[in-house]
């Protein structure tokens, strides 16, 4: 609920961000800008071929180039654990995923183009550089294995020649007795089947990655700064699984962090190189990815291909969906990889609707390309277009109305349990369709129809609707579910004796605006100023525990351990208020920063009670500790929920294939928000890494498994002038019922709900002008339009 | 490794670099100015952005030793002496122009450039004129209104903040 004065500050408003100032003088303090004193500098050899045996490597040429300290080969690494995946899916006849060994450094193989062949650490990094062009390797190419399905035909060259084969799991999920789906199927009116491809992706967050590994001598301690999204997931990875290094004598640190969108959750190779080269070199070790090695080494996104198919009933009602999909796993399976294709998306294939039948297949495939790993979204968005898009193509089919058949359709009653294993527990569809048809101003359609027809342009409207599953837990289920982490989040809160307040959050802000939005929270629970409240993240020797963020986790796990831990400090805080006015704890009451005594005039203020917490002298010490701290770990009941409608209006260039995005409006249910100017700001960045998705952005590999797109010479990201300004709407707020703030998580939904929106705006567009157009597979290029357009 | 000299920010900075030092590395590690960002190697996305005699130049495209002589004013030097932002970086901050940060820097400086020659500009302007920038968490929406609320327009009928 917006404040009446927006910079009034608590719940609900919308304070300047603080982290702003130092960002827009040049006073951030990101990873690169980080220089340790008597710092080597490395620089990886990466492969520059996408399969081979490494027959040998001779580095003496270059162990004697200038300025050389170390030259590292797989050989180094082999007594060293290799990177672990974070998740163990069980396939559908009850065997474990197929699971190979990923190396720090390639041990004797070469699996993707980009993959770490030897590693030089120099002087400076020219040095590195200059002596990495002097490494001889001797290589046996080998058959690169590109596409999935020829990865999983029989007798396919293998990724992994210890593995059976290059399938890593065949994964069922939802309803598993296939006569009974096929019966569904068959006694259906109407079937509607689509095949689409979900294409890969490139994160690319603005900063690339870097990783500074030093090690103490004096004390047996490491420290690593690197640019991560969940410093203490670092930290535990690379201790317990890689590198066996006791977790109290590492501290990983991620300062400011330019951006993620969950290519900076997974442990990559160059953290635990960086942090045991330290010691091996006896000097602090530093490594600065460039674009370049980023597009070959940052783990990809997305990658599903689908066949997806709707059954409905003589009345337009859902009766069956069911989709087989292969996703990407690349070479090696990455920190989340697996989880993905599975948990991340079969969950959601039930969408907004009350299909009774649901059957998710997935066979997920090794490659000789860059592992595959969440992306802003990670599996959501991936359900979300086949199920928005099959719908969309079969309301086309039907000639019925594609807003009326989704209406149908809804889920209206609360909590719901749906056929893939999740509970609902609030959601208004209708509302947030309501909304959207306002903002979205469909009734106007027609007329700029007509009005971009008449400048000789085709207009499409696409519409559709999006779940996510926010905030994923709770531990003991995910566990369950082959889950190896835990997934709470905490929160330590330390009042300091004049009353200031440090919150340690295990949620990591690279660009969330935890800084400014969390404060807001302990702020108003107590009732003083936001100034007095700071948070601590990203630090393992400051924070004392936390899981990061990603899965639009933040405020809805670690806020709630904020939350719990603040109403511990207010519950002590009490006590020491009673004692200081002579009367009971129950009849202390804080408001405004002030405890009184029900009924009395008696009043003291917060830093009263803050200074006696730790100058005691009139303290009940025989019954209370002095000092005001506590944590509080939070694990969720269940997922939270966030869902909403939108709309694209697309103008099509029948001459080019050229696709402008003319108006794209969201309506957003995000539950209760704490600050609705970053939240707009979150669903506007989600929609255009969804639009970029759906126009230009494709991870594009050829058959010798060379990546075409590596540089943002090749590779289009959305830039300022392919999308327009967003109409965004979150006045729609069914409150999360299982979280004391009521909130559910914003930060993935408009990368999520926008793709199928596009496409059916351009699928509408063209169908407007008669063509026989029913799908386009993303990007939607001008080349892809025109050639769609002109068979 | 020769010795180059500029101005930065309106003080005389100079340096022993290669030929081969990029005048964003010059900055970024002989001046300790790591508010220029470098975020690709193909001159594509702006985070580098400063200004050379005036003029908005990408610095990871630009030798040092061609800034020789030159007013070289980076993000550093866009604030007031008492830390007061400017214009365009308050406005930055008006309309959450910005999330993690790291393209910001070149964003303030590119449009410092445009305003300077352009003082009204339009939406597409201001778009056509960010061609060189990328951002990847804001979708551009409130780095546009930022641009045009510095430049003394009225945003407030612009959807959605």
């Amino acid at each position: 609920m917006p404040k009446d004065n927006p910079n009034s500050g608590g719940i609900g408003a919308s304070p300047k961000r603080r982290e702003d100032v130092r960002f827009l003088t040049g006073a951030g303090n990101y990873t690169d800008d980080i220089n340790v004193h008597g710092q080597a500098h490395v620089h990886f050899l990466r492969a520059d071929v996408a399969h081979a045996t490494i027959n040998s490597i001779d580095t003496s040429a270059a162990e004697a180039m200038p300025g050389v300290v170390k030259i590292f080969t797989g050989a180094d690494f082999a007594e060293v654990g290799g990177i672990p995946c974070g998740w163990g899916v069980t396939d559908r006849h009850g065997d474990p995923q197929q699971e190979p060994r990923h190396p720090i450094i390639a041990d004797g193989t070469i699996r993707h183009v980009g993959e770490i062949v030897a590693a030089v650490v120099a002087n400076t990094l020219e040095q590195a550089r200059d002596a990495a062009e002097a490494i001889d390797l001797d290589l046996g190419d080998k058959p690169a294995v590109v596409d999935m399905a020829a990865a999983l035909a029989e007798g396919s060259t293998k990724v992994h020649e210890d593995l059976t084969s290059n399938l890593c799991y065949d994964w069922v999920f939802g309803n598993d007795d296939d006569t009974a789906v096929q019966a569904a199927f068959d006694s259906a009116a109407h079937v509607t089947t689509l095949e689409l491809v979900n294409n890969r992706l490139v994160a690319n967050p603005m900063e690339p990655r870097v990783a500074i590994g030093e090690y103490s001598r004096g004390t047996d301690e490491y420290t690593l700064h690197t640019t991560s999204q969940n410093p203490h997931v670092i930290r535990l990875l690379m201790c317990a699984f890689v590198l066996g290094l006791p977790e109290h004598k590492v501290r990983v640190v991620a300062p400011d962090v330019g951006g993620g969108f969950g290519s900076k959750i997974f442990h990559y190779a160059e953290e635990a190189f960086c942090t045991h080269a330290a010691k091996a070199c006896g000097r602090a070790v530093k490594w600065t990815s460039t674009r370049s090695e980023a597009f070959i080494s940052d783990a990809h996104g997305r990658d599903h291909v689908s066949k997806i198919e709707l059954a409905l009933d003589a009345d337009n009602n859902f009766t069956a969906l069911r989709t087989n999909t292969m996703a990407n796993m690349g070479a090696y399976l990455s920190t989340f990889s697996t989880s993905v294709p599975s948990y991340l998306h079969g969950t959601l294939m039930a969408g907004n609707y009350k299909t009774p039948i649901v059957q998710v297949n997935v066979k997920t495939v090794f490659t000789n390309t860059v592992p595959v790993d969440a992306y802003r979204g990670a599996g959501r968005p991936e359900a979300t277009y086949q199920l928005e898009r099959v719908i969309d193509k079969a309301a086309r089919e039907l000639g019925a109305d594609p807003i009326a058949l989704r209406r149908q359709n809804f889920i209206t009653q609360f909590p719901y349990e749906t056929p893939v294993a999740l509970t609902y527990d609030t959601g208004d569809y209708v509302a947030t369709m309501d909304k959207l048809e306002q903002v979205a101003d469909v009734a106007g359609f027609a007329a700029r129809r007509a009005a971009s027809e008449a400048k000789g342009k085709l207009r499409g409207f696409g519409v559709n609707c999006y779940i996510e599953a926010c905030g994923i837990a709770p531990s003991n289920i995910v566990g369950m579910l082959g889950a190896r982490a835990g997934l709470y989040d905490a929160a330590t809160v330390r009042v300091n004796a004049t009353g200031s307040i440090s919150v340690f959050v295990g949620a990591h802000s690279h660009g969330q605006g935890h800084e400014t939005s969390f404060p807001q929270v302990v702020a108003e629970m107590i009732g003083i100023d936001e100034s007095m409240v700071d948070i601590v993240h990203g630090d393992t020797g400051r924070v004392p525990f936390g899981m990061g963020t990603y899965g639009s986790r933040s405020i809805a796990v670690c806020g709630s351990a904020m939350v719990r831990a603040t109403e511990k400090i207010i519950a002590k805080a009490k006590k020491i208020a009673a004692h200081l006015m002579e009367a009971s704890d129950a009849d202390i009451e804080l408001k405004d920063g002030q405890f009184t005594v029900a009924g009395t005039d008696k009043s003291v203020a917060w830093g009263d009670v803050t200074l006696t917490a730790y100058v005691p002298h009139n303290y009940p010490l025989e019954e209370l500790e002095p000092g005001l701290e506590e944590t509080a770990f939070y694990d969720p009941a269940n997922f939270t929920y966030p869902a909403g409608a939108y709309a694209c209006e697309v103008e099509v260039d029948p001459d080019t294939g050229k696709v402008s995005i003319e108006r794209f409006s969201a309506a957003d249910d995000f539950g209760n928000i704490i600050n609705p100017m970053i939240v707009d700001g979150q669903v506007h960045g989600g929609l255009g890494q969804g639009i970029g998705q759906a126009l230009l952005e494709n991870a594009a590999y050829d058959a010798d498994g060379q990546l075409l797109s590596a540089s943002f010479m090749d590779y289009a990201m959305p830039r300022a002038d392919d999308v327009p300004f967003y109409q965004v709407d979150h006045s729609c707020q069914t409150p999360c019922t299982h979280n004391p703030l009521g909130v559910k998580g914003c930060g993935e939904a408009g990368a999520i709900g926008s793709p199928p929106a596009v496409v059916n705006a351009v699928v509408d567009a063209l169908q407007s002008a008669g063509q026989d157009v029913t799908h386009i597979d993303m990007p939607l290029s001008p080349a892809r339009v025109w050639a769609a357009m002109n068979g | 490794m020769a010795k180059v000299s500029m101005t930065v920010n309106g003080k005389a900075a100079s340096g022993d670099v290669e030929g081969r030092t990029l005048l964003s590395s010059f900055l970024r590690e002989e001046l300790g100015l790591t508010g220029t960002h470098v975020g690709c190697d193909t001159s594509q996305c702006g985070a580098c952005v400063v200004h050379v005699d005036g003029k908005a130049v990408k610095a990871c495209t630009m030798l040092a030793l061609e800034a020789e002589g030159t007013e070289v004013a980076t993000i550093e030097g866009q604030a007031g002496a008492d830390g007061s932002l400017n214009t365009i970086q308050q406005a930055f901050q008006d309309h959450h122009g910005l999330q993690c940060g790291f393209c910001t820097p070149g964003m303030v400086m590119s449009a410092a450039a445009l305003l300077k020659d352009n003082p009204q500009p339009s939406e597409q302007e201001v778009r056509a004129y960010l061609e060189g920038n990328l951002c990847r968490c804001t979708g551009y929406h409130n780095i546009v209104k930022a641009i045009m609320a510095a430049s003394g327009q009225d945003v407030s009928g612009i959807a959605a903040e």
